[in-house]
């Protein structure tokens, strides 16, 4: 068991755990058995501190004595049964991952009926069938909405899935990719690449052009040359490109903040951002349902 | 024994009177801390918008200042006061104890400017950084040369068992601190665990379940065990009992962390030991709670005129109901439910306000007329006022936390046909707004009991002046 880096351990818990358990019965015993001298009559023990503290030795009351003594019991025979006693895994076999993989396990094949009609579907059906979106929106706002929102509008950092803007693309075979696999953006820091500080204003302010957001003529048109370095990932035309992730930039929208300001940390600093994967979440069918839910959000 | 004349015969009492009063105030403003996070949760907006009086930072303030600013300052009084009295003499090394009153009061405005500021270790109970965690183990240590040197020089033969609990909850809180906060330090108010991972997570539980089991328990019983026989005026119970539930109560306690970490990363082995440990453990701790209530038999009519020993018998009554709630909680499949709920908090503050709180007050009530010369306190109608308060506000706090943290509990758990969760979480957190709103009466009901006693407190002692109490004879024993 790789709890354990020698033998000697599982051994020394076993005794201290178990003895310590059996000491406790040792104990109470023993002590049941103390006759304290009484000083005659009072039924005190004689001793006397500050002036009128006094102990008497009544017996343990008996009842509490049953149930130290059934606590201890118990706990002898759920060590027998689970595992406690170092490496020794328990009459039972039961452990915390057992139990879970069984629960999944009981759970989705509960869930296989109820959406075994779904699974022949295409999601274009799926996004148009009412229980197929019911159960896709409870996903969704289970699993998805802490980050793009409950209306799945997004905010700064996180995409919003409503409007037709697609990082990976927007078809239901992309999108699958992308719930299932994750998705890890990840932008250079590019301002060396660029030049001088002047010479990144001066293609941010070309970046800005390309969606015809306010921007300095001027400056755009001194940045254009220097841009073919940006170009490589988001395209001539600053379209974009959807099999490596690089945002459109003639668009309107900005995943992390608008402006020649917001454009300017980005060419500096890079960005990476991460969508997790979430495949072993769901069952297949499951993912199904929720990638036509998504996929309508867009395509009413 | 030994001659009675080599020693001045009065006690040292400054250092219990000023722990004393600090106790009461510190309770105030932990209180008042608490009640504002409470606000919190309720009306988000009083966060204010700003980081350091965000949730986030001023609820260890809240936890710091009511366990080890309050808490810490009644368990210094109460155990310097009477460690002297049943071992009949001065404290040793008086000047040592005097550090022990101002260390630890820096350590507690340390800890009120630093947790604000955003300093922490993020260890719960545990937050403050490794210059603080120093201080506070050098203040611990002179403690326990203090207490145990005064048990040492003592003049009668036996060692009382309230010393016992306190002598067991000193050790072992300079054990757990010492360990839980190893750290390697990177810059001034900066540092890094000397544990990873899981292992880390297994420390710090089983230090948290400790700072429980010896600061919050043994440490009150100690208390418990001198308050009550002598409000009671009636001898403490059974010997046999106070033995066995002492030796079974510390040995116990220092397995149950792992309960805190089921189903968790923590091997199976490790979670199962934390949960029978924690079942052995209900018995040693309803051992202390028998051996205080029945110290009162023969003497119940005492409870309807005595309000002071009606706040340490309510408290033992609180302490019985959460030692039973916490192995109940302890057990996997109920943890599975309760974990990570309100019923959680609930179960805390049941022993907090409930025990501790109302053990310490009790105590104090006691205590402070006594150390001001009075017969009893400036206003005993004031006594009974704040019992009232006191426990009302515990009842709507525990039952408005049963009630939201089971709802909340029921609703994570609850599955539609077709796999998914019915509530989102933050229905779930919508769900509890009217269950805050009486957790936070209840507290502020809490708070105001605090503040009358503090305004009791001042009463009787400005009223008064320092006492000097002479040691009396040691007793013949027989």
């Amino acid at each position: 068991m790789s709890d354990f880096t020698s033998n000697f351990w599982p051994m020394f818990i076993i005794i201290i755990a178990v003895g310590g358990i059996l000491g406790c019965g040792l104990l109470l015993w023993y002590t049941s058995k103390i006759k304290v001298a009484g000083t005659g009559g009072d039924s005190t023990s004689g001793h006397v501190w500050d002036e009128d503290l006094v102990e008497m030795n009544n017996p343990l009351p008996r009842w509490w004595v049953w149930m130290f003594i059934f606590t201890i019991v118990f706990s002898l025979i759920y060590l027998a049964l689970y595992p406690g006693a170092g490496s020794y895994a328990g009459k039972l076999g039961w452990s915390s991952t057992g139990q879970y993989e069984q629960e999944v396990a009981t759970a989705n094949k509960a869930l296989e009926p109820l959406y075994a009609k779904f699974v022949a579907m295409k999601s274009e059906d799926l996004a148009k069938n009412p229980e197929a979106r019911a159960i896709g929106e409870r996903l969704f706002m289970n699993n998805c909405a802490q980050c793009h929102g409950s209306d799945a509008k997004g905010s700064r950092g996180f995409p919003n899935l409503t409007d037709s803007d697609w990082l990976y693309g927007g078809s239901p075979e992309k999108i699958h990719e992308t719930i299932a696999g994750g998705r890890m953006g990840m932008m250079p820091p590019m301002a060396a690449a660029l030049g001088t500080e002047e010479d990144v204003k001066n293609v941010a302010n070309y970046v800005l052009s390309l969606s015809g957001s306010s921007h300095d003529a001027a400056r755009a048109g001194l940045g254009k040359e220097k841009y073919a370095v940006c170009g490589a990932c988001h395209g001539a035309d600053g379209k974009g490109n959807q099999d490596i992730g690089a945002p459109n930039l003639s668009d309107k929208i900005w995943l992390h903040g608008a402006g020649e300001a917001a454009i300017i940390k980005r060419i500096n600093e890079g960005k990476t951002n991460q969508m997790p994967a979430w495949e072993q979440k769901f069952t297949p069918a499951q993912l199904q349902v929720l990638v036509a839910y998504v996929w309508g959000l867009s395509n009413k | 024994m030994q001659d009675l004349n080599t020693q001045s015969a009065t006690y040292d009492d400054g250092v219990v009177r000023q722990f004393s009063i600090m106790a009461t105030v510190w309770g105030v403003v932990g209180m008042l801390v608490g009640v504002i996070i409470a606000a919190q949760l309720v009306w988000p907006e009083l966060n204010l918008g700003l980081p350091w009086t965000s949730f986030g930072r001023l609820r260890p303030l809240h936890t710091n200042a009511v366990i080890f600013a309050f808490g810490g300052c009644a368990l210094f009084a109460t155990s310097y006061y009477v460690v002297q009295r049943t071992c009949q003499t001065k404290l040793f090394m008086p000047k040592l104890a005097s550090f022990t009153f101002w260390g630890w009061q820096l350590v507690i405005l340390a800890a009120a400017v630093s947790l604000p500021l955003g300093f922490t270790q993020s260890k719960e109970y545990a937050e403050l950084e490794w210059p603080i965690d120093l201080l506070i183990a050098v203040v611990w240590v002179s403690y326990a040369i203090v207490f145990f040197g005064t048990i040492a020089k003592r003049k009668v033969k036996h060692i009382y068992v309230a010393n016992w609990f306190f002598g067991a909850f000193i050790l072992t809180v300079a054990l757990l601190h010492i360990v839980n906060s190893a750290a390697i330090p990177a810059g001034l108010m900066k540092s890094y665990s000397a544990y990873a991972g899981v292992q880390d997570a297994m420390v710090q539980w089983w230090y948290g379940h400790n700072a429980v089991g010896f600061f919050l328990t043994a440490g009150f019983l100690g208390m418990m065990y001198y308050f009550v026989p002598k409000q009671a005026e009636r001898p403490v119970y059974s010997y046999s009992l106070s033995i066995v539930h002492f030796w079974a109560l510390i040995f116990t306690y220092m397995w149950a962390g792992p309960h805190h970490l089921h189903y968790t990363a923590l091997p199976d082995w490790t979670q199962s030991l934390g949960m029978v440990f924690s079942l052995v453990l209900l018995a040693p701790s309803w051992g202390g709670m028998i051996n205080g209530m029945m110290t009162l038999s023969g003497a119940w009519h005492k409870l309807r005129t005595d309000p002071v020993l009606r706040f340490l018998i309510v408290s033992l009554s609180f302490y019985g109901m959460s030692t039973f709630e916490g192995p109940m909680m302890a057990i996997k499949t109920v943890n599975s439910l309760s974990h990570y709920t309100d019923w959680t908090v609930g179960h805390v503050h049941s022993g907090a306000l409930g025990w501790v709180g109302l053990v310490s007050m009790g105590a104090l009530y006691y205590m402070v007329p006594r150390l001001f010369g009075q017969k009893q306190m400036y206003s005993v109608k004031a006594i009974e006022l704040h019992f009232w308060l006191a426990t009302i506000g515990i009842v709507l706090y525990i039952a408005a936390l049963w009630i939201s943290g089971v709802m909340e509990g029921l609703m994570w758990r609850s599955i539609n046909a077709d796999g998914t969760l019915t509530y989102t979480f933050v229905e779930s957190v919508k769900a509890k707004t009217p269950y805050y709103i009486i957790r936070l009466l209840g507290g502020v009901l809490y708070l105001g009991g605090m503040t009358i006693m503090l305004w009791n407190v001042i009463k009787t002692a400005t009223s008064g002046k320092a006492a000097v109490v002479a040691i009396p004879p040691v007793a013949a024993h027989v």
